[in-house]
């Protein structure tokens, strides 16, 4: 055992590109899975999701805007720096989920695969989900996917990384923004991938991720009036219904997630991408 | 005499005629400025402009209204007789017709004019005499116009020199096609001089001109150089008229009026065959140019057939049932 | 006569084959509803058309226990080829029945005979068509290999295109292997009683297809019931609000079509009078009851003027009136609740400051009629450029740069659809690009076809209608 002491991290939250401690000063213990104290995470509050939100809002316009293949560039790219800090995700996955060091390296492999699989989605998204309208008149009609705008997303509770990679990697695919609640007693490989999306090449305010309680952001994040759709997967079972309800106020898009967390190793599909797209159809007549 | 020289020469508004109208000066000062008025014109998209002509063409006109379409309609055909095996015989029955068109039904208003070659101008003179049925030629050789303009202002000048009223003209769609919009500009304007007195009709030969842009810009262009009437077609193209392509001149000719206060004419000619058609066309008279336009002097029928079929549908309004083609005369 | 008048040419009532009592259609069966009966009225004469029995919380227990027997036992299991050539007759029954049910539909909800004759009925037999032959295809529509239904859909439907909307909802559902509960509008349930009738003439198996009328509490008792997995509504976006919060945690899955405030954007260098025809259509089509009405006119400063003159005299050629005569453009508003509103909104925009004008057409004296209206000088900021008036209002504002024009646009929380008009290419697809829209029509206006997606963005509802992208609503993917 070195004797050298190790040089501890602060746990921020990561919103707007920057990496501030929450506006409350609030900051709760976070352990691992035998319960030793491992860090203390920002308890994010109602203000810095407001901050958030509004961050990525801000950063929609030219995420959404750049052109497919540069999406998927800068998302491939993230595969790369996490596929460099592989040692670090395995040990923070380990400790945090309690699982045997060789099941998180098999995890973490996982969630860098699933980072490559939706990256390659960017460009083929239009091509698979978009058509020509064979309208019965002299006209044509095209239909393009578009990004929703700004997605909440309640991040799974049980699984640190891929499960927060399965949500978020999706959102960016397609081209929207998130603003994310990570895993209240497994944050850590959350900020870390934070870390990861900081030093790549994702615009600052396209993630934003937020440490703390699901049960307490999760309303606010529901009824916020500049989300366009809301991911409940990490929400308290108890709290769902309510959370739905509250979307309903600016009609959101809820995505239809299992209740109860879904083996995350699964391949994916595409419904998650499909259902925070919107479909825009466009006519033009043709005549000389 | 060459003939280049006309064609080289600059246009002067003041050639004769109608001079264009103040708020036009500039637009026909030379040869740019008039391709930039032109060019500068809204343009006009097809499918919109079709599904519009559709959707006026589904009025249901029914009795008093079909009647009075019908006798407006009847009032407004300029009787026509195109053919090289046309005779005298030929053009005075025609004359006859137009005059009294049912002569069991002496309440039949007479139609507008009587549309021939101008060498049967003085033949169709002489048999319509005092009936207020005008004398329409066709002049600057018709139907191709592709003849020198000394040719063109000769055979204008012919027609009217034997007692043609009005002067169906048609433009030299070639210059047009290829830009030569000064040209064609000055030809009108030089027709328009030697018809002195007598209406001019400028025929677009819209079938050759092929889109509506097109079409818009050579109604304007007969309009700025002092056409009475913009005119679709000689009846020896297809298609000749048709209702969308009689829309777009019957929105230029709406819009000059609201541009300048004067009124022009249109005159769809070919291809218009039955009442239910005739009464399309007076429909988008009615609800493109205006109600001012339901009027011979401001709306024509280039058409030969028709007029049958209006008498007959007439004979079907008022008697109740339907009537025959042996109760109208064949001429 | 000196100026021309077009004499009356209404199309026969007899046509309509009116029954003095229409009953809700449920297990294959016309049958009286618990509720008390409706009395559906001819918004153009305020007459009663007939009475139809409303269904009641157990009419509605039993219709979506009907459905739920014939999806499971009989529709479901049904080879998609079968059900296929039940939605082809479905198709052809409602071409063969088309001037009756064009004038049944003109005479209950007011809108003229000619659009009724040219495009809810024809579109709606369009619909049944083109989904029919889905059914034996959805393992190629790109939800993975054979797609499974939902189950029981519920759905609710507006008064605005009573029959049309019906088709939009029942042919994909059918399908893609669903059954039916449908709740017809309360102020128009005539036309999608006689669907069920051509639905039963069609053979369909008892309990495919339901269709029982009554009020919002119908409505709601549908969508709310344990046995309806699927919800579809189209209507106002506050109604839909609540569904959507009604159904939270119950995990049916929902689609809503919406409210909405398009912006119909004018370039300078539009072609001016197909421009002016679009306008019309926009906001004049079915008196402005659309939900896709091009209902704010945003035009570009250096034409305003000419455009609003020329809209001016195009407007004051639309003839308000009876519905059924052939050459009506603007009919009936559909009730006196929708006209009062209208009223309210109007003397809104008058109270505001903007400058009214009203055509000057003549309007009968009775029924439910509002003149074309037109609001020039409107500011973003004036309700009447902001709530959507469902009536036959333009609200037209101006812009000077392409950038203000889709910051104006956007600036609502609505975004079902918008128009743009321009010659210049490259500026259509930009703006097609920006606008926050579901359904962008360039150089054109209301246009709809079973093949093209049709929904929302935003506060105007999620889920399309049409093509292959609706089919996902009626799948279990």
């Amino acid at each position: 055992m070195s004797d050298r002491i190790s040089v501890a991290k602060t746990y921020k939250l990561y919103l707007g590109g920057a990496f501030p401690r929450s506006e409350s000063g609030r900051t709760y213990p976070v352990t691992d899975a035998g319960g030793k104290f491992l860090a203390n995470a920002a308890h994010a509050s109602r203000k810095d999701l407001r901050e958030a939100v509004g961050a990525a809002r801000t950063a929609f316009g030219k995420w959404s805007g750049a052109t497919a293949y540069n999406r998927g560039q800068v998302l491939y790219r993230v595969a790369e720096v996490l596929e460099g800090r592989r040692e670090q995700f395995t040990a923070e996955v380990a400790a945090s989920e309690g699982v045997a060091v060789e099941q998180a390296r098999t995890l973490v492999d996982a969630a860098v695969d699933r980072w490559v699989w939706y990256a390659g989605w960017t460009d083929k998204l239009a091509t698979v989900l978009g058509a020509a309208n064979p309208v019965a008149g002299p006209y044509f009609s095209f239909s393009v996917p578009e990004p929703t705008g700004v997605v909440g997303v309640l991040a799974p509770q049980r699984s640190s990384l891929l499960g927060l990679v399965s949500v978020l990697a999706p959102v960016l695919a397609t081209g929207s923004t998130a603003v994310v609640v990570s895993s209240r007693e497994r944050p850590l490989p959350a900020i870390t991938l934070a870390e990861v999306l900081a030093t790549s090449d994702v615009p600052g305010g396209v993630v934003n991720l937020l440490t703390g309680s699901a049960a307490e952001l999760g309303p606010w994040l529901a009824a916020h009036g500049d989300v366009n759709a809301l991911d409940l997967t990490g929400a308290p079972a108890e709290l769902r219904a309510e959370l739905e309800a509250a979307a309903a106020g600016t009609v959101k898009r809820v995505l239809r997630v299992p209740p109860t967390e879904p083996d995350w190793t699964e391949p994916p599909g595409i419904t998650r991408l499909r259902s925070i797209m919107e479909l825009k159809t466009v006519w033009h007549p043709m005549g000389a | 005499m060459p003939e280049t020289d006309t064609a080289a020469q600059p246009s002067t508004p003041a050639a004769g005629g109608t001079g264009s109208p103040p708020a036009f000066a500039d637009a026909v000062r030379d040869e740019t400025s008039l391709r930039r008025f032109l060019h500068g014109l809204p343009g006009v998209d097809a499918v919109g402009l079709e599904q519009r002509a559709a959707g006026l063409a589904t009025r249901s006109i029914k009795k008093d209204s079909k009647l009075w379409a019908i006798d407006t309609a009847i009032s407004m055909v300029d009787l026509t007789t195109l053919e090289g095996a046309d005779t005298e015989g030929k053009v005075r029955t025609l004359c006859a017709k137009g005059r009294r068109p049912d002569p069991e039904h002496p309440d039949v208003p007479r139609v507008a004019a009587i549309c021939v070659y101008p060498d049967m101008v003085a033949t169709a003179v002489a048999a319509l005499g005092d009936s207020g049925v005008g004398v329409a030629s066709v002049a600057t050789a018709f139907p191709s116009g592709r003849s020198s303009l000394r040719v063109k202002l000769a055979d204008t000048a012919y027609a009217v020199e034997t007692g043609a009223t009005e002067i169906d003209m048609v433009i030299d769609r070639g210059a047009f096609l290829s830009g030569r919009y000064g040209q064609v500009f000055d030809e009108i304007r030089q027709v328009k001089a030697a018809c002195g007195t007598a209406h001019l009709k400028v025929i677009l030969e819209t079938g050759e001109l092929a889109t509506p842009d097109n079409v818009r810009r050579a109604s304007w262009l007969g309009l700025l150089a002092g056409g009475d009437f913009i005119k679709t077609s000689t009846g020896k193209v297809s298609p000749a008229a048709t209702l969308p392509v009689t829309h777009v001149m019957l929105q230029a000719v709406h819009d000059w009026h609201a541009a300048t206060g004067e009124l022009r004419g249109v005159k769809p000619a070919g291809g218009i065959r039955t009442t239910k058609d005739a009464i399309r066309y007076l429909v988008a008279v009615h609800e493109v140019a205006g109600p001012a336009w339901l009027d011979p002097h401001l709306f024509r029928f280039g058409a030969s057939s028709l007029l049958n079929d209006l008498l007959m549908q007439r004979r079907t309004q008022l008697q109740g049932h339907y009537s025959g083609p042996d109760y109208v005369t064949v001429d | 006569m000196t100026t021309w008048e077009y004499a009356p040419a209404p199309e026969s009532r007899d046509i309509a084959n009116l029954k003095p009592g229409y009953r809700m259609f449920l297990d294959g069966e016309f049958v009286e509803g618990g509720g008390e009966p409706l009395k559906s009225i001819n918004p153009a004469t305020e007459e009663v058309l007939a009475e139809v029995s409303t269904a009641d919380r157990d009419d509605v227990d039993r219709a979506v226990k009907a459905a739920g027997r014939a999806q499971e036992r009989v529709w479901g299991p049904m080879p998609g080829a079968e059900r296929a050539k039940y939605v082809y007759r479905i198709a052809r029954l409602i071409a063969e029945r088309a001037r009756e049910l064009a004038v049944l539909e003109s005479l209950d909800n007011g809108k003229p005979i000619r659009e009724s004759r040219d495009v809810d009925v024809p579109t709606a037999s369009a619909h049944f068509f083109h989904h029919a032959g889905w059914a034996d295809k959805l393992d190629f529509a790109g939800y993975g290999p054979d797609p499974r239904p939902l189950g029981v859909a519920g759905q609710v439907i507006p008064w605005n295109f009573p029959l049309l909307m019906a088709a939009w909802k029942i042919a994909p559902a059918l399908a893609c292997g669903n059954t039916v509960v449908l709740k017809p509008a309360e102020t128009t349930p005539l036309t999608a009683l006689v669907l069920a009738e051509i639905i039963q003439q069609a053979e369909l198996p008892p309990g495919v297809v339901n269709v029982l009328p009554g009020a919002g509490d119908v409505g709601a008792a549908v969508v709310g019931h344990p046995g309806v997995h699927k919800v579809a509504f189209t209507g106002s976006t506050d109604v839909g609000k609540s569904i959507q919060r009604s159904l939270a945690g119950s995990g049916k899955k929902l689609t809503l079509e919406l409210g909405g405030k398009a912006a119909n954007v004018v370039f300078d260098d539009a072609p001016l009078d197909q421009a002016v025809e679009g306008i019309v259509n926009g906001i004049f089509f079915n008196q402005g009851h659309v939900c896709c009405a091009g209902s704010r006119l945003l035009v570009q400063e250096s034409v305003a003027e000419e455009v609003l003159e020329k809209l001016h005299k195009r407007v004051a050629t639309l003839r308000v009136g009876d519905p059924l005569d052939k050459n009506t453009d603007v009919g009936a508003i559909n009730s006196r609740e929708q006209l009062t509103k209208i009223q309210e909104l109007v003397a809104s925009g008058e109270s505001e400051g903007a400058e009214r004008w009203t055509s000057p057409c003549p309007v009968p004296d009775k029924g439910f009629f509002f003149a074309p209206t037109v609001f020039a000088g409107v500011s973003q900021a004036m309700r009447i450029a902001r709530e959507e008036i469902f009536g036959p209002v333009l609200s037209v504002l101006t812009f000077r740069t392409p950038d203000e024009a889709v910051a104006k646009a956007n600036n609502t929380p609505y975004g079902l659809s918008a128009g743009v008009w321009t010659e210049k290419g490259s500026r259509i697809l930009w703006m097609a690009d920006r606008l926050r829209a579901g359904v962008v029509w360039a150089n054109t206006f209301n246009r709809f076809d079973p093949t093209a997606p049709f929904g929302g963005y935003r506060e105007s509802g999620f889920g399309r209608e049409g093509g292959r992208a609706g089919l996902e609503a009626y799948l279990d993917v």
